[in-house]
């Protein structure tokens, strides 16, 4: 997978992605997008670009547990998140909704540059740095493979552990 | 091999493997609890999945307490979703004005000692207060429970917390939540838990623990738990709908860290906008204005909270002008027993705003929102920009004591000034 970097800084809360008074008027990830960042960065969500890539520091998606905050950055194209860490709740969102969280060292990578994913690592193709990243377990990676619990449940019912 | 840290214990019987740190494993949950925020979701994905049969609806329930009353017609049109769809499959629901899902878990008994006791909201973090492995999930997650009762979990490394004398007279346990918040960070415990004992744990009764068991995921824990005690067993009576058996650590259990939180030596803190772990000591802030005083939430809800606040009001000689005092109970039984005992008559004649028991103002969902430039000063646990609704408003959070002083004062104020 590779994308354009978005970069953000470190404790990006879900209401920083997106804020929870949107929710009170709907929960279509295609018009949530329309609202992504807007507390920290109002131009994000008319500049981004399906296939970008979320770059962030420590504890990315801290704070609600809320859904939205994926379904919403799914909704505006991006199928990767690359943090130095993540909050566990967004991270256990983003598995079981197919969005792929990343963690690895964030601190070199720059706003625009060009990103490559791959198996236990990212690549910065504008630097040509190379990232080790953090293995999924098993079932994590079934989940995303599957592209999501939605459709993994669809196939079996259960967890198949 | 060396001995198991309370949550390896609890998700090792969940689970039926030997469940040690870092481990994946598939475990049978006690009770999942979804409110209005998170449910309509996890009947979407519910849907998506393929729909019901629901495998235990006795171990469910809802709460609808984010948009209470519904602010909107679309909120409105949720809240009738989900009487709708707990009513088809015989799931218990709390509907509007009941209180906060996390407090109704906690006063109904179904968070019990040694239960994987989940909710489809950060904090429900809360229970790990009774001794349960308490934890949020997200919408998802709550659908694929309803489906086959079971969820994922990896299991927590556990930081213990040793708790060490008891709060000085004016530092309450919010205090120490804060300044645990502090010391650790807003990701000082990420992906782990965190694990309460020691001496000091005694001197804290239900409503103080519930305080630090909420404030767990600030720091990014999985959850936060305590051990049973005598305490927990007179708290359960009366509640519980099921037997229940503690769970402690083992001796040799392997801890992470250790960290040591002396009660003793603890002042009022305050933390100042927009971060949760950027906590100072009161005295710092003092002076800053205040024009909102926000008394509720699933951290600073309870009876204890209002008694504290009231009696810093009272003897401070009332609201000062300028201040809007917002309270909130956190149910609806915290409610009536505020009114019993005329702690709602002593607010009212303040001029305070009650607002009907449910989340409130804390996520900007309901309730009153600040206008720009508005400095609060809330019971809550975050205070994100934007998070009470406005992101021009600027939110610090306090015990319910330095709330009051600072509605007495208008301005922040070390409530020990105060206290008579």
């Amino acid at each position: 997978m590779t994308g354009r970097a978005r970069v953000f800084g470190n404790d990006i809360n879900t209401d920083y992605i997106i804020t929870s008074r949107r929710k009170r008027e709907s929960l279509d990830a295609a018009v949530l997008r329309a609202y992504l960042f807007e507390e920290i960065d109002p131009r994000f969500a008319a500049t981004v670009e399906a296939g970008d890539i979320i770059v962030a520091g420590k504890n990315f998606g801290c704070g609600s547990a809320m859904e939205v905050a994926v379904t919403a950055v799914l909704g505006a194209g991006i199928r990767a998140v690359v943090a130095r860490s993540f909050s566990r709740t967004y991270y256990r969102n983003a598995v079981n909704n197919g969005l792929l969280p990343v963690e690895c060292d964030t601190g070199g990578i720059s706003e625009g540059d060009r990103l490559s994913i791959g198996d236990g690592e990212v690549r910065n193709e504008t630097t040509g740095e190379v990232m080790m990243a953090a293995q999924l377990p098993e079932i994590m990676r079934e989940i995303i493979a599957a592209g999501g619990l939605v459709a993994y449940f669809r196939r079996h019912r259960d967890f198949s552990v | 091999m060396a001995g198991k840290t309370i949550s390896e214990k609890i998700l090792s019987a969940k689970s039926g493997v030997d469940a040690r740190a870092g481990r994946v494993v598939v475990c049978a949950v006690d009770c999942a609890m979804g409110t209005d925020g998170s449910a309509p979701m996890a009947i979407d994905y519910f849907e998506a999945m393929g729909g019901g049969p629901v495998r235990d609806a006795a171990r469910i329930v809802f709460a609808l307490d984010h948009y209470a009353p519904a602010p909107n017609r679309a909120i409105a049109l949720l809240h009738q979703r989900l009487r709708e769809f707990a009513g088809q499959f015989g799931i218990e629901l709390w509907d509007v004005g009941q209180g906060i899902g996390h407090q109704l878990m906690v006063e109904s008994g179904r968070a019990l000692p040694g239960g994987l006791v989940v909710g489809a909201d950060s904090h429900a973090v809360t229970y790990g207060a009774l001794n349960a492995f308490a934890t949020g999930i997200g919408s998802s997650d709550l659908a694929a429970i309803l489906i086959c009762g079971r969820m994922w979990l990896r299991v927590p490394e556990s930081i213990r917390v040793n708790l060490t004398g008891q709060l000085p007279r004016g530092v309450y346990t919010k205090d120490a939540a804060l300044a645990l918040a502090a010391a650790l960070g807003a990701d000082g415990a990420a992906y782990q838990a965190l694990e309460f004992g020691g001496p000091g744990v005694g001197a804290l009764d239900m409503d103080d623990r519930l305080v630090l068991g909420n404030f767990a995921v600030e720091m990014g824990a999985k959850n936060g738990i305590f051990p049973a005690d005598e305490r927990t067993r007179e708290y359960l009576v009366g509640r519980s709908r099921h037997d229940f058996e503690a769970v402690e650590a083992d001796a040799d259990a392997r801890y992470a860290r250790k960290i040591d939180l002396n009660l003793d030596a603890l002042s009022p803190q305050v933390a100042l906008p927009h971060q949760v772990d950027r906590v100072e000591p009161i005295a710092l802030a003092a002076g800053t204005p205040v024009h909102m005083v926000y008394l509720g939430t699933c951290t600073g809800g309870r009876v204890k909270d209002f008694h504290e606040a009231r009696d810093v009001l009272k003897a401070g000689g009332g609201v000062a002008r300028g201040v809007q005092l917002v309270v909130t109970p956190a149910s609806r039984a915290v409610m009536e027993a505020l009114a019993q005992d005329g702690t709602l008559a002593d607010f009212a004649a303040m001029g305070a705003v009650i607002v009907t028991p449910g989340c409130g103002s804390c996520c900007g969902t309901c309730g009153a929102i600040p206008g720009d430039g508005v400095n609060v000063i809330s019971t809550a646990n975050r205070n994100f920009k934007g998070r009470m609704g406005n992101s021009d408003a600027f939110i610090y959070l306090a015990s319910p004591a330095s709330c009051a002083a600072a509605a007495v004062r208008g301005s922040i104020t070390d409530p020990r000034e105060i206290e008579a």
